[in-house]
């Protein structure tokens, strides 16, 4: 078993969940709450990687991330290195695949929040900020929950993307799922079942427990 | 905005600061209300135009179900800006088209207490009355809250969530968190529509307490006839988005000048009419009913012989009797016939036919008593003042 993979995949998801913690919420109370009216076109953008085939989101990625693009020249100058076939490159192309993963559930459970209790805390005098962290936030822990995981989860999994991007560096940026990959192409089969057998129980395992916890978080608020 | 509008808010900031407010001492303020604002609403435009004054005390603001009521609330609480119009508290300038001020709701000292109450589940009794109070430092916003938890008398609920108490309870929490922060103005969604009479009988009494040691203007939205009697100092009746009546509630309910509010306030039975003869010397004079041979001795009316008026009977007021009545001190007494019965879960509908239809209101025990049936004789007693006139 590739142990290596294995740590390394672990990275990538915690990471990317985190990242998409703190920047998906924004994100998703501007979608939210904006009223401008341009707005459905970011929507579509934010969740446009629910349906692009990862390879074509890949290979986008890989143009953008490498030497012949501005930012690509631009992270080179800085770091003497280019983005794509990096550990950075992946994460970054991560962030974006599981985008919606965390927007989509954010922006749900931010809107299901009663509008009433908003009008409350206004005219409580407490003004929009002041209203999300104490009002907001608290009330869509589950939903928060959920995009966290979720995006975790999708990211553990993810092929297309990262072998795109990421090519099949071992330690770098093979993950667990490219590894079945190379198992299965060398006609290794038992290696490839108890690779993806471990993948499998430890997805099943964060999910369960996830939904577990949400279904509690969810016994305060039994008149929504 | 332009850079007087920003100063002005600034000075209003500065005014309306829950500080200030809590240790206000200056005289009661008055509520000065010009609001224009169109609404679209399914299949039809709306317009609530309205303009009015409401002086410390209770004001109730009444009409019926579309009539603008909740919309005219939310623009004085800023949470929807009118189209045009002026909103002023004493001298505090709250909204202003014409100089282009716009308070936000935030900033507005005003307690809304909504008919929904939106308290908020994910905080206790305690923290939902502290909610609005954390411009004032802690020991401060603890004895405020534990004054009013005592004023409402809720303590013993302080550490609950909204979900774990009655609904009775929630709007006194509704009502102590809306008034601990010292509104300058409050209003009142129809906050007590679904409480039974033993309860809100004892929260309107609290809230008139708290009314007599505080003195601001007060609006409550409500329909239901009780409220306005058991409350009110002033009415204000809505209708389609204007000003359709005002007065004391006695004024406006119990003598309406214009048919639309007397439908509003419950005439089941509404004719036209015409004076027959006057009865000076008594009060009282003679009306025929349009199209029938039906007359009433009513109440007398500044009104010539032959002019036409209108009759408003409420189908509560009326009697019914199988047998033709004597000895009554009632003077209309009209025979008739049940053309229906009809059902409305405690209270039975009659329709008599005595020259013109007349509807009554029965009990279910006094329908089978008198073993009412379609086609059975009947008579109506109505006492002359319970014939309300209204002028054409």
């Amino acid at each position: 078993m590739d142990w290596q993979a294995f740590v390394l995949t672990l990275k990538l998801a915690t990471l990317v969940a985190a990242l998409l913690a703190v920047m998906g919420v924004p994100i998703a109370y501007w979608i939210t709450f904006s009223r401008w009216r341009w707005k459905f076109v970011a929507e579509a953008v934010v969740m446009l990687p629910i349906v692009l085939p990862p390879t074509v989101l890949g290979f986008y990625l890989l143009v953008a991330l490498g030497s012949r693009s501005p930012l690509g020249r631009w992270w080179q100058a800085l770091t003497g290195h280019t983005l794509a076939f990096t550990f950075t490159g992946l994460v970054i192309g991560s962030v974006i695949y599981s985008l919606p993963f965390a927007v989509q559930p954010f922006a749900a459970s931010f809107a299901a929040v009663d509008p009433k209790l908003l009008a409350a805390s206004s005219t409580l005098g407490v003004a929009g900020l002041g209203t999300f962290f104490r009002v907001i936030l608290p009330l869509s822990t589950p939903g928060l929950v959920t995009g966290v995981v979720l995006s975790f989860a999708h990211t553990m999994g993810e092929f297309g993307v990262v072998l795109m991007i990421g090519g099949n560096i071992p330690g770098v940026t093979r993950t667990v799922s490219i590894d079945i990959y190379d198992q299965v192409q060398a006609s290794n089969y038992a290696a490839a079942n108890h690779t993806a057998l471990l993948l499998l129980l430890i997805c099943f395992v964060v999910l369960s427990s996830v939904y577990a916890l949400n279904r509690r978080a969810w016994v305060p608020l039994p008149w929504k | 905005m332009g850079a007087a509008a920003v100063e002005m808010r600034h000075s209003q900031a500065d005014q309306s600061a829950p500080s200030s407010a809590a240790s206000r001492s200056d005289p009661p303020a008055t509520l000065l209300a010009r609001v224009r604002k169109s609404l679209i609403r399914p299949g039809r435009a709306f317009l609530l135009d309205v303009d009015f004054d409401a002086p410390p005390g209770i004001t109730i603001l009444f009409g019926a179900s579309g009539a603008g009521k909740t919309t005219l609330l939310e623009c004085l609480a800023g949470l929807t800006q009118p189209d045009e119009g002026r909103i002023v508290i004493e001298e505090l300038v709250l909204f202003d088209s014409e100089s282009r001020a716009n308070m936000p709701a935030w900033r507005r000292q005003i307690g809304y207490v909504f008919q929904e109450l939106a308290l908020f589940p994910h905080l206790t009794v305690e923290k939902n009355i502290q909610y609005g109070l954390q411009e004032i430092h802690r020991p401060k916003q603890q004895s405020r809250a534990d004054s009013i938890l005592e004023t409402f008398r809720i303590e013993q609920l302080r550490h609950r969530r909204p979900a774990e108490i009655s609904g009775g309870e929630r709007q006194r929490v509704a009502l102590a968190r809306a008034l601990v922060r010292d509104p300058q103005l409050l209003l009142l969604d129809e906050p007590l529509a679904a409480m039974d009479a033993a309860t809100k009988a004892h929260i309107l009494d609290d809230l008139r307490a708290w009314n007599e040691a505080h003195r601001i203007p007060i609006l409550y939205v409500t329909h239901s006839r009780e409220e306005v009697f058991a409350l009110g100092e002033r009415v204000i009746v809505l209708e389609n988005g204007r000003v359709a009546a005002r007065g004391t509630p006695h004024e406006v309910i119990n003598a309406p000048r214009q048919e639309s509010v007397a439908q509003l306030v419950g005439f089941e039975n509404i004719f036209d009419a015409s004076v027959i003869s006057a009865h000076e010397n008594r009060g009282t004079m003679t009306c025929g009913l349009a199209r029938s041979s039906v007359e009433l001795e009513t109440p007398l009316l500044r009104a010539g012989i032959g002019s036409s008026l209108r009759v408003g009977i409420r189908a509560g007021d009326i009697l019914l009797a199988t047998e033709q009545p004597r000895g009554l001190s009632a003077r209309n007494i009209l025979p008739g016939k049940v053309i229906s019965l009809t059902q409305h879960d405690v209270i039975v509908t009659a329709q008599i036919d005595c020259g013109v239809v007349m509807h009554v209101h029965l009990t279910l025990a006094a329908r089978d008593s008198l073993q009412l049936a379609n086609g059975r004789e009947a008579w109506l007693v109505i006492k002359t003042h319970s014939c309300h006139l209204m002028t054409r």
